[in-house]
């Protein structure tokens, strides 16, 4: 059941493809009832999961003479992103209503995008996901050179090229993988029962999670990501910021460090107080919050400043992976949902509601526009989101924000002070912009016309992704009862035996 | 002693294409010297298919495994199987020159592609120096009168001169080579040169013999540093012919590249493993190899002629599929006919495009291509998959080509990294690609001017390339079924 979420993405985009060229609001009736579909059958499979148990989708044999399985599977931690990706799905086509030019081909793509990524979280053949993983980048690319702003091709050109390049490092890792493991089969559980030697494993976990982890905004490969956002427009920046980057962290989880566990030892030696690929990720992802915060809080531009929020919350989800522990590692996929909701939240607010009225985004101009009195919902909703990113009780970003920060005290109690200051930092970016934007003292604006009121389905989209947040917010166990139990599954045995604390 | 009936029977798909070869110059000049040229192109190119299909029929209904007068004529599953193939891109091509009026001499034009398939044939089927020699000859001829076919443009005629004085050298260069195996083995069979050139220390004459070779056969794939006729043959070459050099004579000369090397060198192969060099031909192709994609790549993406990027594209896929031939293992010979069986699929589609383009625009740069989707939807999404094909993204056959071509080389040396250097700069080569590939696209699905008027394809070529992109999807998705047949051919002959 839950594979027709990829059928019937792709099946939407082929037919947003025959649609008549001119008719735009055909094409957006198109891609809203294929992004419900896909959410309908995504919150079905999520409420009615039992617990713990590994929920096979489809295994056929694809490529027989090399092992190679169209095998779809979902367990757990499948099963919260899928959710988000339907969430996500549902309000970015809802947010992108005021697209009229080349509409079908926009939501062609959007379709096509959002299929392949139901495809990664499903897959559960290293191949099959290496080729959803791949496709993505062609929609990506698309999207943002044929509707994008600010400087789109050289964006586009830079993200299409970050996101292949570190699939380019999963290709040669998964394709060593393989052959040293006898060339038989690509399924992730092969793989992962298959006892790499150590010296292997410890050049081919940092290959491996840097590829995915590039995808992932790691810092220093990050500088893809904020150009790439802006540029984009409105809906691709949802979910490019909210569910592609997942993407890449759900690969460094379910490849690199269910593959290659052992990557995570200690090297033996020590180098600048650092003694294991898990310190380094650790470092990084921390340089990541730090330096994401503080580059946001000096941004002219309203959406850089989302857009390097969107940097610092990923080292969040970074940095609760490598602290290896049960806290940590769930703590990173709550984030992982919940990031994906806000960043939709956010980009929403900045680019479809102020920057398709305003047609700036200088926090400087936007002051003296008085938005709180012109445009009160979009005011609001940038608050709530705000908060929630922020890390406010009540969202769900406090929650995982909380556990990775418990993770991370008990695995690197340094770098989670730091952390500490991080999220300091970003209560300073996030107000800043807030009242930079909103709250400024009005000026002297040459009257002009009013500003359009905020849409229903702008309202609609905020209020399911305000929602959402608030839901996992106050009741995270809807999540965790599904993580915990796949965190404890057989698949990451190879993790806990590791460093587990 | 075989009698000569049964000689012929054996021969019959080659023997059948020569006669199709004369009757449709024969046709064309004898009877229709006063049609319209269409007319005449659509006779000589049916009467060419339907020879080309009738080998085909052959070839598929024989049966058994044939080596004559010391492996100058070799048959066997997988040699049919490449022919079947080769015969397959020569009736796309031919019927992609139907819309095309870059001559009036069609007679001569469909006796020539058709003169140098026999060629490929005989080529792919030879299993001796003398017969490889001849059938390249056989094969190069023809290119070099095709490709300054277009008596009306002095660059194409540049081109061909440039083509001919680089093969004629490159053709002396291999004789040279072969002729020193001879003397050095006795024998002009591929087996018995083997057998002679054993042991570990390489003499002086074999190592001459490799690279005289390697410098005959790096120029019929476009490798560098023996590349420089391709740019210009690309560029200026009617678009149909340039569609054939960049397809059918690529499969051919690949599959004997790799056959010589694995077969007659195979006592000299050394290995270009990381930090264990050992001198033989394996590192003299591994370091054609890495030129070959580097410089490509690189070039490429200066390109403003959309031919000379493809060109320069061709250079580097040259590349990676000489990794194939550094790896000389089965698995690794089944991923470079894969891989250059495709890659041609999607070059012929591209170059039909191509023709179409350049009749309605009369340029051939890329900025031209700007609009494109509004102006023909059906050829730029078929662009979009020949383009993404050669980027090698998946679910295309491009992206499976590589993929399998990596993990043939990356198993050739199990136990060792060996050729991961190879493996690992070819992808990021691969990722050096994309960005001009997208360029191209980029400008495809960009705003066109509004004064473009849709552009009128006629509907055979539409078919074609349609038919084209399409097996190109379908070879990514279900790649065994053209994976599958190579494998069982090639285990058929290891048994």
């Amino acid at each position: 059941m839950l594979a027709w979420t990829i059928y019937i993405s792709f099946l939407g985009a082929l037919l947003q493809l025959l649609l008549p060229k001119g008719n735009a609001t055909l094409a957006r009736i198109l891609a809203l009832l294929t992004a419900l579909a896909g959410l309908a059958i995504a919150a079905t499979a999520f409420a009615t999961q039992r617990t713990g148990e590994l929920i096979t989708v489809a295994n056929y044999a694809w490529i027989p003479s090399l092992g190679i399985n169209f095998h779809l599977a979902a367990d757990g931690i499948s099963l919260c992103l899928i959710f988000l990706t339907g969430i996500v799905a549902v309000t970015g086509v809802l947010f992108s209503w005021n697209i009229d030019r080349r509409t079908n081909e926009f939501f062609a793509f959007y379709l096509l995008l959002i299929g392949c990524v139901y495809g990664v979280f499903l897959s559960y053949d290293l191949f099959l996901l290496f080729v959803f993983y791949e496709i993505v980048i062609i929609p990506k690319y698309f999207l943002i050179t044929g509707w994008g702003s600010t400087r789109k091709d050289y964006g586009a050109m830079k993200l299409a090229l970050y996101s292949f390049i570190g699939s380019a490092m999963v290709l040669v890792g998964l394709i060593a993988a393989y052959v040293v493991a006898g060339g038989k089969s690509m399924a992730l559980n092969d793989l992962a029962n298959y006892a790499f030697s150590p010296h292997f494993q410890m050049w081919e976990f940092p290959l491996v999670f840097v590829g995915f982890a590039i995808l992932a905004g790691l810092w220093p490969f990050h500088t893809w990501a904020p150009t790439g956002h802006v540029a984009a427009p409105t809906a691709a920046s949802m979910l490019l910021a909210g569910v592609v980057m997942k993407l890449g962290a759900y690969g460094c989880l379910r490849v690199a460090m269910t593959l290659f566990p052992h990557g995570l030892d200690p090297w033996g030696f020590s180098l600048l107080g650092l003694s294991s690929w898990r310190d380094v990720f650790a470092l990084l992802a921390v340089i990541g919050i730090v330096y994401g915060a503080l580059v946001a809080m000096v941004q002219k531009d309203f959406k850089f400043v989302i857009g390097y929020s969107s940097v610092s919350h990923m080292g969040f989800i970074l940095l609760g992976l490598m602290t290896l522990n049960q806290i940590g590692i769930s703590g990173a996929v709550i984030q992982m949902f919940s990031h994906g909701i806000l960043a939709g939240l956010l980009f929403a607010t900045v680019g479809r509601m102020v920057y398709d009225r305003t047609h700036t985004r200088e926090l400087a101009r936007l002051g003296p526009m008085n938005l709180n009195k012109a445009l009160p919902f979009a005011a609001a909703t940038f608050v709530v989101a705000g908060m929630a990113g922020m890390g406010l009780p009540g969202f769900s970003g406090f929650v995982a924000e909380l556990m990775i920060v418990l993770g991370a005290w008990r695995a690197f109690p340094i770098f989670a002070v730091f952390v500490g200051v991080g999220i300091v930092i970003g209560v300073v970016y996030v107000w800043r912009a807030m009242q930079k934007a909103f709250f400024a003292e009005p000026g002297d604006v040459p009257t002009e016309e009013p500003l359009p009121p905020i849409t229903i389905p702008e309202r609609l989209g905020a209020i399911i992704l305000i929602s959402t947040s608030v839901a996992i917010g106050l009741y995270p166990q809807m999540l965790l009862k599904i993580i915990t139990p796949a965190l404890n599954s057989p698949l990451f045995d190879g993790v806990r035996k590791g460093g587990w604390q | 002693m075989i009698p000569y009936a049964h000689l012929l029977q054996l021969a019959m798909p080659e023997v059948i294409v020569v006669i199709v070869a004369i009757v449709a110059l024969s046709a064309d000049l004898l009877v229709l010297r006063n049609s319209l040229l269409r007319t005449r192109l659509l006779a000589a190119v049916s009467l060419a298919t339907i020879g080309c299909i009738a080998a085909i029929f052959f070839i598929t209904h024989s049966t058994g495994s044939v080596n004559l007068f010391d492996g100058m004529f070799v048959a066997n599953p997988l040699i049919h199987i490449v022919q079947i193939a080769l015969l397959v891109l020569t009736v796309f091509v031919l019927l992609l020159a139907v819309d095309s009026a870059f001559t009036e001499n069609v007679g001569e034009f469909v006796l020539l592609i058709l003169l140098a398939t026999v060629g490929m044939m005989f080529l792919v089927a030879s299993q001796n120096l003398l017969t490889s020699f001849i059938s390249l000859e056989l094969l190069s001829l023809p290119l070099y009168i095709l490709t300054g076919f277009d008596k009306r443009d002095a660059r194409s005629s540049e081109a061909s001169l440039k083509y001919f004085l680089f093969g004629g050298m490159s053709a002396a260069f291999l004789l040279f080579g072969f002729s020193l195996l001879y003397g050095f083995a006795n024998s002009t069979n591929f087996v018995e040169i083997a057998a002679a050139i054993h042991g570990p220390s390489l003499n002086p004459l074999v190592i001459l013999a490799i690279v005289m070779t390697v410098i005959g056969l790096g120029f019929k794939v476009a490798a560098v540093p023996f590349h420089f006729w391709a740019p210009d043959v690309y560029e200026t070459a009617p678009a149909p012919i340039a569609a054939f050099i960049a397809s059918g004579s690529k499969v051919a000369s690949f599959f004997v590249f790799f056959q010589i090397f694995s077969i007659a060198f195979a006592g000299s192969a050394g290995s270009a493993a990381w930090m264990h060099l050992v001198h033989g031909w394996v590192p003299v192709v591994a370091g054609v190899a890495t030129l070959s994609m580097l410089l490509g790549n690189m070039v490429a993406i200066v390109q403003t002629s959309l031919r000379r990027l493809l060109a320069y594209s061709a250079i580097a896929h040259a590349g990676y599929m000489l990794i194939a031939v550094v790896a000389h293992t089965p698995d690794a010979l089944a991923a470079l006919l894969y891989y250059v069986i495709t890659y041609s699929l999607g070059t012929i589609g591209a170059f039909g495009i191509i023709g179409v383009v350049e009749q309605a625009t009369g340029s051939d740069k890329i900025a031209d291509l700007q609009g494109l989707s509004k102006r023909s939807p059906t050829l730029s999404a078929s662009l979009f998959v020949f383009v993404l094909s050669l980027a090698g993204l998946p679910p295309l056959a491009g992206f499976f080509g590589k993929f399998y071509l990596f993990v043939a080389a990356l198993a050739a040396t199990p136990g060792s990294s060996g050729l991961l250097w190879l493996v690992a700069f070819a992808i990021a080569m691969s990722a050096v690609s994309l960005f001009y590939y997208l360029r191209i696209l980029k400008r495809v699905y960009g705003d066109s001017s509004p004064d473009a008027g849709p552009i009128q394809t006629s509907p055979l070529t539409l078919a074609m390339v349609v038919v084209l992109a399409a097996l190109v999807v379908l070879f990514g998705c279900a790649p065994n079924l053209l994976l599958q047949p190579i494998l069982n051919a090639i285990h058929a002959l290891a048994a």
